[in-house]
């Protein structure tokens, strides 16, 4: 709550981290979004009752693995082993020199903490409340797997957890930018981290919205969501330290905006009232007209009802001026509460590289909308200004915009 | 900054929700467990969505219904929530089912009610409000996270007036795991006697509190947020120190126009010992009252005792069930209040009374 503050005030992206299915690091996930690789398969690191029927999008490594690139006990919640690694890369790919004597802050997002230990630890605990390892259930609060994180990078100056369920990350990373235009912080390390876990397969398989196959946002014969996991971060910094870095920033978060569906508590409203009020106080923001943006990076989860939601909002704040599209959840799955996190690093690579990601398996484009997403990659594009979308239960929506720097 | 508290309502161990004299009869438990006194919930919330909602909903909708209406306000222009453990009989309840159904035959609805932003949702969706809606998780900090979130939204001009809760609530099983930490006393003592037992462990508690924060006064004002301070696990005690010192100064309070503090003291002889070294030096032995032995120890506690700063600032007085007698005879201006969880979790607020005193006897 210090003065100074200037909500005009530009944030930068300096850094990008990200770990997914579709890649351990920004240059795998970069290779696998170029050349069409998705990240679905066959349930391998989680034990389910559901292994053969529901595919899911992992990330490729054991808990062990993680741990040892994390630096890291194989006992952490994998959870915070993927938080760790991504928001590391992030820094490091900022490159900031006088990162000591900046005020730091770790604004991060999950939507169920160390589940994955807790719902091991529940079945001793529930034969006998004397039984159950305490160290699995330790770090089960969403706040729990942020310090583990913070600890490891030595971030002590601001530290917070979002859980807004899918949009939480999105949420974390304009709070952040905002932490930042209030001059409390330089830096942020913002995003989020989410792994898979039986209770979330268990929760979002009740609602029978799990695609027995791999999804296929935004088709007309879309079956569902295909569950992923993963964490992504982006380094925020304020102008003073944009000017000091050796290298130019990716882009500038030029708006975003958190509005509520106010529908019902899992369902979008059939218009997407929600959606379209984030979407179109997020491009208020950032000044610009909906044929100013050139990308759209959708929530597109592949079920019924928010994509419906979501073309019905974009229709309405695009028509006529539709930008290209997709939903990069065709190939990382939705990886929930860090989806936010991990499409914000794709709105930042397609910035820098001029690139469009493709919608994969599209066939049939719904047949409510006359636009289309794009079904190939699409390179040398001028990508100048990303729309990127988060909504989810709760009725939780939120869009950020991300804009090349001028000049 | 200055912000103004227009309204405040919490449900918790005590009588303190609706039309009551302030903290007027504690209630006393003996079993270190300190559940909330919980309303007729009829009166806030449709008939037919109590039966669906746990407990945690129940009191967080019910509180910010009541804090609303004692704002006088029906479309806040944010709602922004606290909770370091979310909705955890849902969860538990989901747990529970999947592992002993083996996965299969599960129902939804507790799922979809374990979303740790599920409060603040089921408040847009009775208020049809499509505004900004937010919701922090983080432990200790999870409620000054959001009362921060709504101050800068104030200052931002993005918002006049914020909704603010924080809110946690106490399972069988969270109790069960909690207790295995060793985070409750062995003995079973009187909530009472909680500040005269000066062994291990403190007593459990849970509640919601709610508040109005707006950037214009009003005649409804309980009273003004002046300072929010959060210092996440300092170095030494020393390293706190200078952290609440410099913070505080950066936000232009005068600590010598402090005539209250209300610590989080919780009973606990190696939690308690952080508030002796701080009360005894930065804070100059000023007079203080506590209150976690009316509320219990949960990670958003500090929301109870803004609840009870406001309407001390309020009512110009100091209730006996809190007084003491270094306090008694004060009627505060200025009140800070200070908690910390585990030592790793620290926050300060600083209220101070409206200009309009209403305490004219």
């Amino acid at each position: 709550m210090e003065r100074n503050t200037n909500i005009h005030t530009p944030v930068y992206i300096a850094g990008v981290g990200i770990i997914s299915p579709i890649g351990n690091n920004v240059a795998e996930c970069l290779q696998s979004l170029e050349s069409g690789n998705a990240g679905m398969g066959p349930m391998k690191y989680l034990s389910s009752f559901y292994s053969g029927e529901i595919p899911v999008a992992e990330v490729k490594m054991s808990n062990d693995e993680l741990a040892a690139v994390a630096g890291a006990s194989n006992k952490t919640s994998r959870t915070a082993l993927l938080s760790m690694i991504a928001a590391r890369e992030a820094l490091l790919d900022a490159d900031i020199d006088n990162i000591e004597s900046l005020r730091t802050g770790f604004v991060s997002a999950n939507t169920v903490g160390g589940m994955d230990k807790t719902e091991n630890f529940f079945v001793d605990f529930l034969k006998d409340p004397q039984k159950g390892r305490l160290r699995d259930v330790v770090n089960h609060e969403c706040g729990k797997v942020t310090e583990i994180a913070a600890d490891a990078l030595g971030i002590r100056s601001y530290i917070s957890t979002i859980s807004t369920a899918c949009s939480s990350s999105a949420n974390a990373i304009f709070y952040g930018a905002r932490l930042i235009k209030h001059n409390m912080l330089d830096v942020v390390i913002a995003g989020g981290t989410d792994s898979m876990t039986k209770f979330t397969l268990n929760g979002f398989n009740t609602l029978m919205i799990l695609d027995r196959g791999f999804c296929k946002p935004f088709d007309d014969n879309r079956q569902g969501l295909n569950l992923g996991e993963g964490a992504g971060y982006v380094v925020l910094v304020s102008q003073k330290v944009a000017d000091s870095l050796s290298k130019r920033a990716y882009c500038q978060l030029s708006g975003y905006a958190n509005r509520n569906d106010a529908y019902h508590q899992t369902a979008s409203s059939p218009d997407g009232r929600g959606s379209y009020a984030a979407m179109s106080a997020a491009l208020q923001m950032s000044g610009l007209q909906p044929y100013d943006i050139d990308y759209i990076n959708l929530h597109g989860t592949g079920t019924n009802n928010n994509d419906l939601a979501e073309g019905t909002a974009v229709q309405r704040l695009f028509d006529p001026h539709y930008p290209k599209m997709s939903s990069t959840k065709s190939f990382t799955g939705h990886t929930l509460g860090a989806s936010g996190g991990v499409e914000a690093v794709f709105s930042a690579l397609a910035i820098k590289y001029g690139l469009i990601y493709p919608n994969l398996r599209l066939q049939t484009p719904m047949h409510e909308f006359p636009f289309k997403p794009e079904t190939s990659l699409l390179k040398g594009e001028s990508v100048n200004h990303v729309m990127s979308n988060s909504f989810g239960f709760g009725g939780n929506c939120s869009s950020l915009v991300f804009s090349k720097i001028a000049g | 900054m200055i912000m103004y508290i227009r309204s405040a309502a919490a449900i918790s161990p005590q009588n303190t929700f609706g039309d009551q004299p302030l903290l007027a009869d504690a209630v006393e438990y003996n079993n270190n467990l300190l559940k909330a006194i919980e309303p007729d919930y009829k009166t806030y919330i449709d008939a037919k969505l109590i039966r669906r909602m746990s407990r945690i909903i129940r009191m967080g909708v019910a509180t910010a219904s009541q804090c609303l209406q004692d704002a006088g306000v029906q479309q806040p222009s944010a709602i922004i929530t606290g909770t370091a453990y979310g909705c955890l009989e849902d969860t538990g309840i989901f747990v529970s089912r999947m592992i002993e159904q083996e996965e299969q035959m599960l129902s939804p609805t507790a799922f979809i009610q374990s979303t740790h932003n599920t409060v603040g949702a089921q408040i847009a969706l009775m208020l049809q409000c499509t505004n900004y809606n937010n919701t922090f998780v983080h432990g200790a900090f999870s409620f000054e996270n959001a009362l921060l979130d709504g101050v800068l939204l104030l200052k931002e001009n993005e918002a006049d007036t914020v909704l603010i809760g924080g809110m946690d609530e106490l399972t069988k099983y969270s109790h069960d795991i909690l207790k295995r930490f060793g985070l409750y006393k062995r003995e079973d003592i009187s909530n009472f006697g909680l500040f005269n037992v000066p062994t291990k462990g403190t007593i459990a508690g849970e509640g919601a509190a709610f508040f109005l924060l707006a950037d214009q006064p009003s005649d409804r004002d309980y009273a003004r947020l002046e300072a929010l301070s959060i210092v996440y696990k300092p170095k030494n005690i020393e390293a706190l120190k200078e952290e609440i010192l410099r913070s505080l100064e950066s936000q232009s309070v005068d600590l010598n126009e402090i005539d209250l503090i209300i610590d989080g003291r919780n009973g606990d002889i190696k939690n308690d010992a952080i508030y002796d070294e701080v009360q005894k030096t930065i804070f100059r032995n000023k007079p203080s009252l506590h209150f976690k032995h009316l509320c219990g120890e949960y990670p958003t506690a500090a929301s109870f005792a803004l609840w009870l700063a406001a309407n001390i600032l309020k009512a110009g007085e100091i209730p006996p069930t809190v007084a003491n007698d270094k306090v008694k005879n004060i009627q505060p201006q200025k009140v800070l209040i200070y908690n910390h969880s585990q030592n790793i979790h620290h926050s300060v607020m600083v209220l101070s009374a409206t200009d309009v005193k209403k305490n004219i006897h």
